[in-house]
């Protein structure tokens, strides 16, 4: 990426920026543009870099910014009606991250609000357009993000990731959308949406950028529990007891989301011949075979270069989505909890009493979507009915942790499409959900097992629309999957 | 008809870590503005995450050993829904599934044992305040540490209702988890109360009263709900299984929600949280800082000090520890002063906090055991060592400054006394005394006494009177 320096000024960088983004505007991709802010910023890089000092890796790049992110540039709203007017005093440790490094956020970008959804319809501003189509969806949630980077209005763009809401747009329009290994990123300032799934996560144009933005955003954070150990900048296995919380010197470990994946051979270095696990189960009719298509000449050239093709049958993926369906909705029935317009952002007018507040409130701020959710979640919580429900789901996710261990025996990574179509029409599925749940149904499975996912581009269909395709590595691969996507370019 | 109750009892300990459970804001609100220890966590910013405060941990192991329970290496937290302005998140952080706290129980003086089924830690609620047409919230208890603690229904009386709650105070508080203030809400008792036929072989319906916070109101609703009970069973009615309120003021309880109004909590495991993972060898290394308990000082001094004096002293946990540290001799003399004269002083509870030291407590003792010190002088030296003005002068020094200590050397004495028996005006009472008179004595002894400015040993005085006039 081009980083501000004495030939090309930070602000130049942002003014190109928020013109391109002004020129894209029928896109819908910002909610807000930082036009004043991020000059403001470019000037005191520029001023520093004048004076010969040190300024950071990131230095004057521009950036889009998914609304869900925590900071108080702007309003944060996560595209929902509710979070209206809401300023945060508080900055997400991603965007400080970036931020030290002299990064500068131009504008953020529209997604599903609180991120529920795969097309950015269910944007409280309306959808976001396809950057190959205009007629068609950007896929979601971070549909804004996919699309300012496809259009090369940005560097780069954030992310989040709970269900392939990086990877799926991603795909959609043609950019590199990294989900890495859950716990990497640190979740604290980002508007939650399903606490044991939500990654953080980027949008960019080339694998090294990639690279780039994992080595600043990673590493363990004592404001979210969750996070790991800095595995991506450390060459060795970090251990684990050396950064155990002070008040437990014994067996208590730095958190592991579910249970620990093998490590697998492909850390650090690469070895020449790689094996790919191609999922047989996916490979049916009911995926799209411009997609299949793009799937078989990757794995061609990946044969050509001297790479092994593995096999792999992995039948406890097919509960993944009605695991996810189950899991998620509960966690985010109990996360939008706190939206109840007594603190911040919107509160309905015509509340007499404290239900009403409640429920008016709740009622005119939450989209359809949001609502749909909170009703399962709520459902599968029940008193008498989470045996049923949640605790099945948790089973069924054991499983799927397990099949990815498995697998992960037998290959180094796998190779799978992100979605069974590619960009769909606006419209064609937002009333009816469950079609739209499908689009998940080969990108959900990493969330819950908390492997990460990178959605590398990979051609285009006869119509000329983006295909991804999405390759998964074991927990904490996330370097050598980087790494190793350049082989498929 | 004749009925057993049967008693359960859930606690809520506010626990006295520095900061709060969740995030690193200040516990203590105590006479603070209102919502003003409260972070980003506590009311519910988006994207906040808790963050577990690790001394809320080690002082649970400390509240579990103190009521002789498991420490439990694996325990994890739950999320309780429910939507109420006390609650920013929408939800309570608690243990549901697995606690920190497992089975154990806490031996009452009379020596019932109540089994303690498990305690768990969570996170407090805010406060709300309503008037007529609106509430204030207060958000500064929000995420403040509880432990609460689940009893068996072990207990069978409103007396050893009430002798539970106050073992279970004086536990908490020698385990130093809490400050133990219940007119601040410190500790606060949900009651479950049922009756049965003596003999039968089931339970009978529960009430819950709720939200207690003294010792007295839990024995006085427990004594109300036997006698509501009874009644509606000897009229052939049913007791409804409900949540009550008590009303300190008329005495009484009163229902407010029944069991089918019962919320549901949607109880969810916490995925911000990972789980609690303890070593054997720190739940050893916490336990092994347990500080003496009741049940330790009553074998200490159960044969020294006088029962009923110790089990009133044993309310204070500062007192029993000065008293570990009196010479063995002297603390029956010591825990009397203190039962008597510091306990009975207006400013007691502010004198408790800064007790004088061994070394002084031990001096007055001997000094009124080799009777320098009459007792009305030891108990005025006693409360002088409490004095701002004056303590940490030592016991013999303030008795000398306040011209206390006592003639006991004979010699000098028995100057005193020929002074006065040589005065006309004691002739009279001398010649009645030697003639069998007994009552003047008094008179004599008064006289010696004002003579030596009261220094003198009244007792060693008549000694030397009854000698010179036989």
């Amino acid at each position: 990426m081009k980083i501000a320096d004495k030939s090309t000024s930070a602000e130049k960088l942002v003014r190109d920026a928020l013109e391109k983004a002004k020129k894209y505007a029928e896109y819908n991709i910002f909610t807000f543009l930082n036009e004043e802010g991020a000059l403001k910023k470019a000037r005191e890089i520029d001023a520093r870099i004048k004076k010969g000092e040190k300024v950071g890796k990131l230095a004057g790049v521009p950036y889009a910014l998914k609304d869900n992110f925590l900071s108080p540039e702007g309003e944060t709203t996560a595209s929902a009606h509710i979070l209206e007017g809401f300023v945060s005093p508080i900055t997400a440790t991603a965007v400080a991250k970036l931020e030290a490094e002299g990064a500068i956020m131009i504008g953020r970008t529209n997604l599903d609000a609180f991120a529920h959804g795969s097309s950015t319809e269910n944007s409280y501003f309306g959808p976001t357009l396809n950057s190959r189509d205009k007629k068609r969806v950007a896929g979601g949630s971070s549909g804004g993000s996919a699309v300012a980077v496809a259009l090369d209005i940005v560097e780069f763009a954030t992310g989040t990731d709970t269900g392939g809401s990086i990877r799926q747009p991603a795909s959609f329009n043609g950019v590199y959308g990294l989900k890495p290994t859950y716990g990497c990123i640190s979740r604290y300032g980002v508007v939650a949406m399903a606490s044991s799934t939500d990654c953080i996560g980027f949008f960019t144009k080339t694998p090294d950028d990639m690279d780039l933005l994992m080595s600043i955003a990673s590493g363990q954070d004592p404001k979210d529990m969750t996070t790991l150990p800095d595995y991506y900048n450390t060459d060795a296995d970090t251990e684990l007891s050396d950064l155990r919380p002070s008040w437990a010197t014994g067996a208590d470990r730095a958190p592991e989301p579910r249970n620990d994946g093998r490590e697998g051979a492909c850390r650090g270095s690469l070895n020449s011949s790689v094996r790919i696990g191609i999922i047989k189960d996916f490979d049916n009719e009911s995926v799209d075979s411009d997609i299949r298509e793009a799937l078989k000449k990757k794995v061609e050239l990946l044969k050509s270069k001297g790479h092994e093709i593995v096999e792999l049958e992995m039948p406890a993926l097919k509960y993944g989505l009605a695991a996810y369906y189950i899991i998620v909705p509960a966690e985010v029935a109990s996360n939008l909890s706190r939206y109840d317009g007594v603190r911040y952002g919107f509160r309905s007018e015509k509340s007499d009493d404290l239900d009403a507040l409640y429920y008016n409130t709740r009622f005119e701020g939450f989209m359809p979507e949001n609502k749909r959710r909170i009703m399962i979640g709520n459902f599968v919580l029940s008193s008498g009915f989470y045996d049923a429900y949640f605790l099945k789901a948790a089973k069924a996710r054991t499983m799927i942790i397990n099949e990815y261990e498995k697998a992960f025996s037998e290959c180094d990574f796998i190779l799978t499409p992100v979605s069974p179509n590619p960009a769909f029409k606006l419209g064609e599925k937002v009333n009816d959900p469950v079609a739209m749940y499908l689009e998940d149904v080969m990108s959900v499975s990493l969330n819950l097992a908390g492997v990460p996912g990178l959605t590398i581009p990979a051609g285009e269909t006869k119509d000329g629309l983006a295909v991804g395709l999405q390759l998964v590595g074991p927990r904490r691969s996330d370097k050598a999957l980087i790494e190793f996507s350049k082989e498929l370019a | 008809m004749k009925y057993l109750p049967t008693i359960g009892i859930e606690c809520h300990v506010q626990l006295c870590t520095k900061t709060k459970l969740f995030s690193e804001v200040d516990n203590d609100a105590k006479d603070k503005e209102p919502n003003s220890c409260v972070s980003p966590v506590c009311y519910a910013l988006p994207g906040m995450l808790p963050r577990l405060n690790g001394e809320a941990i080690k002082m649970a192991i400390l509240a579990g050993r103190a009521m002789n329970c498991e420490i439990n290496a694996h325990s994890r937290f739950d999320r309780k829904h429910y939507f109420y302005p006390d609650s920013p998140k929408g939800y309570q952080i608690t243990q549901f599934y697995e606690p920190i706290i497992g089975e154990g129980f806490v031996e009452l003086p009379s020596g019932t044992k109540v089994r303690i089924e498990h305690a768990h830690l969570e996170g407090d609620a805010g406060k709300l305040t309503h008037f007529d047409t609106y509430s204030l919230v207060d958000l500064n208890r929000v995420d403040t540490p509880l432990i609460e603690i689940v009893s068996m229904p072990d207990i069978h009386s409103a007396k050893d209702a009430h002798d539970y709650c106050k073992e279970l105070w004086r536990l908490m508080c020698y385990a130093g988890v809490t400050n133990g203030d219940l007119y601040n809400g410190n500790m606060r008792f949900d009651v479950n109360i049922s009756i049965a036929a003596e003999g039968a072989k089931e339970l009978g319906t529960r009430a819950e009263v709720k939200n207690l916070n003294s010792f007295r109101s839990v024995e006085r609703a427990v004594e109300y709900e036997i006698k509501r009970q009874s009644k509606l069973l000897d009229a052939g009615k049913k007791v409804v299984q409900e949540t009550r309120g008590w009303n300190d003021a008329k005495g009484e309880t009163t229902g407010q929600r029944s069991k089918e109004e019962a919320k549901d909590y949607r109880y969810m495991p916490e995925p911000d949280l990972p789980p609690i993972n303890l070593s054997a060898e720190f739940i050893d290394e916490e336990s092994a800082k347990l500080p003496l308990m009741p049940k330790d000082y009553r074998e200490a001094f159960g044969g020294v000090i006088a029962e009923d004096i110790l089990e009133i002293l044993l309310d204070y946990p500062s007192l029993m520890q000065k008293l570990k540290e009196i010479d063995n001799k002297y603390v029956k003399s010591v825990s009397n002063l203190f039962a008597s004269v510091l306990l009975a002083e207006e400013k007691s509870a502010e004198y408790l906090n800064d007790l004088p030291s061994a070394a002084d407590l031990n001096e007055l003792s001997s000094m009124n055991e080799k009777k320098e010190l009459s007792s009305t002088a030891t108990k005025e030296v006693f409360l002088r060592l409490f004095d701002p003005q004056m303590k940490g002068r030592g016991a013999k020094n303030i008795a000398k400054e306040l011209g206390l200590i006592q003639e006991n050397d004979l010699g000098a004495l028995e100057k005193i006394v020929d002074t006065v028996l040589a005065k006309p005006e004691t002739a009279k009472a001398q010649e009645d005394f030697k003639a069998g008179q007994e009552k003047v004595l008094g008179f004599l002894v008064g006289q010696v006494m004002k003579e030596s400015h009261g220094k003198a040993n009244p007792s060693v005085v008549q000694d030397i009177l009854r000698k010179k006039l036989s």
